[in-house]
């Protein structure tokens, strides 16, 4: 079974090729945000060495949120336009769940952090139980004060990756107190290796869409539509008969 | 199985070149498939115009967002609508810009993947180039050189069509569109969004002379346009009204708005056409739907013996008919696309 990992949602651009137990190609770029320009060179690069007849893939699996939009629309509409041309179902991934599956079989908490700006994080928390990874708070935007109040509830030891540690890494210290570590370069970023790896298992259990239907789940809403609500909020409060002309 | 390809060969022995086009430049979603770059097989749009009416104008990241929801549907709609696999095409057209990055990004992804995916060639479009084209979808007769004016929400151009894909800029806007213009009057009368066809339909009940509004001129550049001046006397018209506790006729108010915009894009037009020896007029872009243009220029024209064409409202504003159509005379004089055509959202008219 052969399946296609893509993932754009970060600073990262990564693509990979996995069948079944094997990586027959990666490609990943740490560098620049174009990956509008790189993504699908970076796949053609992977088909050629490969000399994959690309009709020969079963899924298409993509890191389909959290992450920068612009990103995640980029890797989203790449997978769409396969999945189109080539009559493939898509395989979403959740972003911070392939992070996590990165640290096969770790002990103790696996959490990935992005940095998600405006103060927050988009994170989640997992371990592997039995080999198998297990979600024990589902990925989410939160402030890093309340992620690491999560963590000290819990109060077992946590292995942090993501592009939100180099920023975080000083509060995770301070304000931590369970022990914990930091993932080494070769498994602390995005990898089209994970989402593929990660992709196989949930076309494995049937957990594939139609590339018509599939879009990002980016977990927060426009800024825009956050500052329309806030607004409705706002005028509701101030009409407490809800007879205004707006209501929530 | 034998010899499928010999039913699309024309009389003459040359193959029919069939483009699948797409567009997400702005706030519509648009597939289209185009044969020979004129004959529209089928147009597919998907507007999301309601949505931002809810905010008064296009909000870029909703666009986003709507185009990845929609885009796949609407492309298999062109397909199935014009009955052709993508085996039977030739190549992908998609605008590269100008436009919203985000919005641009989404088609561009998408195209780049149907073309990479399907093996086909890819053609990066001008999203205004596409405007222009939309006049050959109905006017088998039209052929360069011609003298274009595209007037839309984000654009008002003068140019002389050269060649297929040859501009020329004579005017330009050195402030606002003449289609933003439109947007900021009618949200000051308390129309809503979108300007143009709301004040187009409420001018017809107005008299356009009943207020006299500058005609914005640049001294030394006869052919380029300013909108914002009118735009501010509007407006100071309507504060001045409110002051004083006097009563604005909306609809004398829009149609001599709307006048001062059409005079203008009239008499620049036939200036240049004067100058340059052009005898045959076209105009494009979304404002070119507006009938208070079209009569204008239409009666210009005869006046002056020109040959006047626009293309249908449904051709004006955004569709990836157009597109198609721009892409058939880039695909013929060769232009081809890398997987790496990125989103240009500035790009310039006539920048390859």
């Amino acid at each position: 079974m052969k399946i296609l990992g893509l993932d754009s949602s970060g600073m990262v651009a990564s693509v990979a090729l996995v069948e079944d137990d094997t990586l027959l190609g990666e490609y990943t770029v740490n560098y620049k945000k174009n990956h509008s320009q790189t993504l699908l060179p970076m796949l053609d690069e992977i088909v050629k060495m490969t000399e994959l007849d690309l009709a020969s893939i079963d899924g298409i699996a993509v890191a389909a949120g959290p992450g920068s939009f612009t990103g995640l629309r980029i890797g989203s509409a790449t997978a769409k336009g396969l999945g189109l041309a080539l009559k493939k179902p898509l395989i979403p991934v959740p972003t911070v769940e392939a992070l996590a599956y990165n640290l096969y079989d770790t002990q103790g908490l696996i959490c990935p952090i992005m940095d998600a700006r405006r103060n927050q994080v988009y994170t989640g928390i997992y371990r592997f139980r039995e080999h198998c990874l297990v979600t024990v708070k589902d990925q989410m935007a939160v402030s890093i004060e309340e992620l690491l109040r999560l963590l000290n509830e819990l109060g077992e030891s946590v292995t942090f990756l993501g592009d939100g540690v180099p920023v975080f890494r000083e509060r995770i210290l301070e304000l931590g107190s369970f022990p914990c570590s930091f993932a080494p370069a070769h498994v602390n970023r995005q990898r089209g290796a994970a989402v593929a790896a990660l992709g196989l298992e949930y076309f494995r259990a049937g957990k594939t869409e139609s590339a018509a239907e599939h879009s990002p789940d980016y977990l927060r809403v426009s800024q825009a539509e956050r500052e329309r609500a806030e607004r409705e909020r706002r005028a509701a409060a101030a009409d407490p008969s809800g007879k205004g002309e707006r209501s929530l | 199985m034998e010899n499928c390809s010999l039913d699309t060969r024309k009389a003459d022995g040359e193959k029919d070149i069939l483009i699948l086009a797409v567009e997400s430049s702005c706030d519509e979603t648009a597939a289209s498939v185009v044969k020979n770059g004129r004959t529209v097989l089928s147009n597919i749009i998907s507007s999301q115009i309601e949505l931002h009416k809810l905010y008064g104008g296009v909000v870029p990241e909703i666009a986003s967002r709507k185009h990845m929801e929609k885009i796949n549907q609407v492309i298999e709609e062109a397909l199935s609508g014009a009955g052709v696999e993508l085996s039977d095409l030739d190549a992908i057209g998609v605008t590269y810009g100008p436009g919203l990055v985000g919005a641009l990004l989404v088609g561009v992804a998408e195209a780049k993947a149907i073309a990479y995916g399907a093996g086909l060639p890819l053609v990066g479009v001008h999203h205004i180039e596409g405007h222009v084209s939309a006049n050959y979808i109905e006017n088998p007769d039209l052929e360069p050189p011609f003298l274009c004016l595209i007037v839309s929400g984000g654009h008002t151009h003068l140019v002389i069509v050269k060649d297929y894909g040859e501009f020329e800029i004579l005017g330009r806007t050195r402030d606002d569109a003449a289609g933003e213009a439109f947007d900021k009057v009618a949200r000051a009368i308390g129309l809503g969004y979108p300007g143009g066809p709301k004040i187009d339909r409420l001018s017809r009940e107005g008299n356009a002379d009943a207020i006299v509004f500058p005609h914005g001129k640049i001294s030394g550049s006869p052919y380029d346009f300013s909108f914002s001046g009118l735009k501010s006397a509007v407006l100071n018209y309507l504060n001045s009204a409110r002051m004083k506790g006097e009563n604005v006729d909306a609809a004398d108010l829009a149609a001599s708005f709307q006048k001062a915009v059409v005079d203008v894009l009239v008499e620049h037009t036939m200036l240049a056409a004067g100058d340059y020896h052009m005898d045959k007029i076209a105009i494009a872009g979304g404002v070119a739907a507006n009938g208070s243009l079209r009569e204008a220029m239409k009666k210009a024209c005869r006046d002056r013996g020109y040959r006047f064409y626009y293309p249908s409202p449904v051709f004006c504003t955004d569709n990836a008919a157009m597109i198609g159509t721009a892409a058939y005379y880039e695909f013929i004089r060769g232009v081809r696309h890398g997987w790496d055509l990125n989103a240009v959202p500035d790009l310039k008219l006539g920048q390859r």
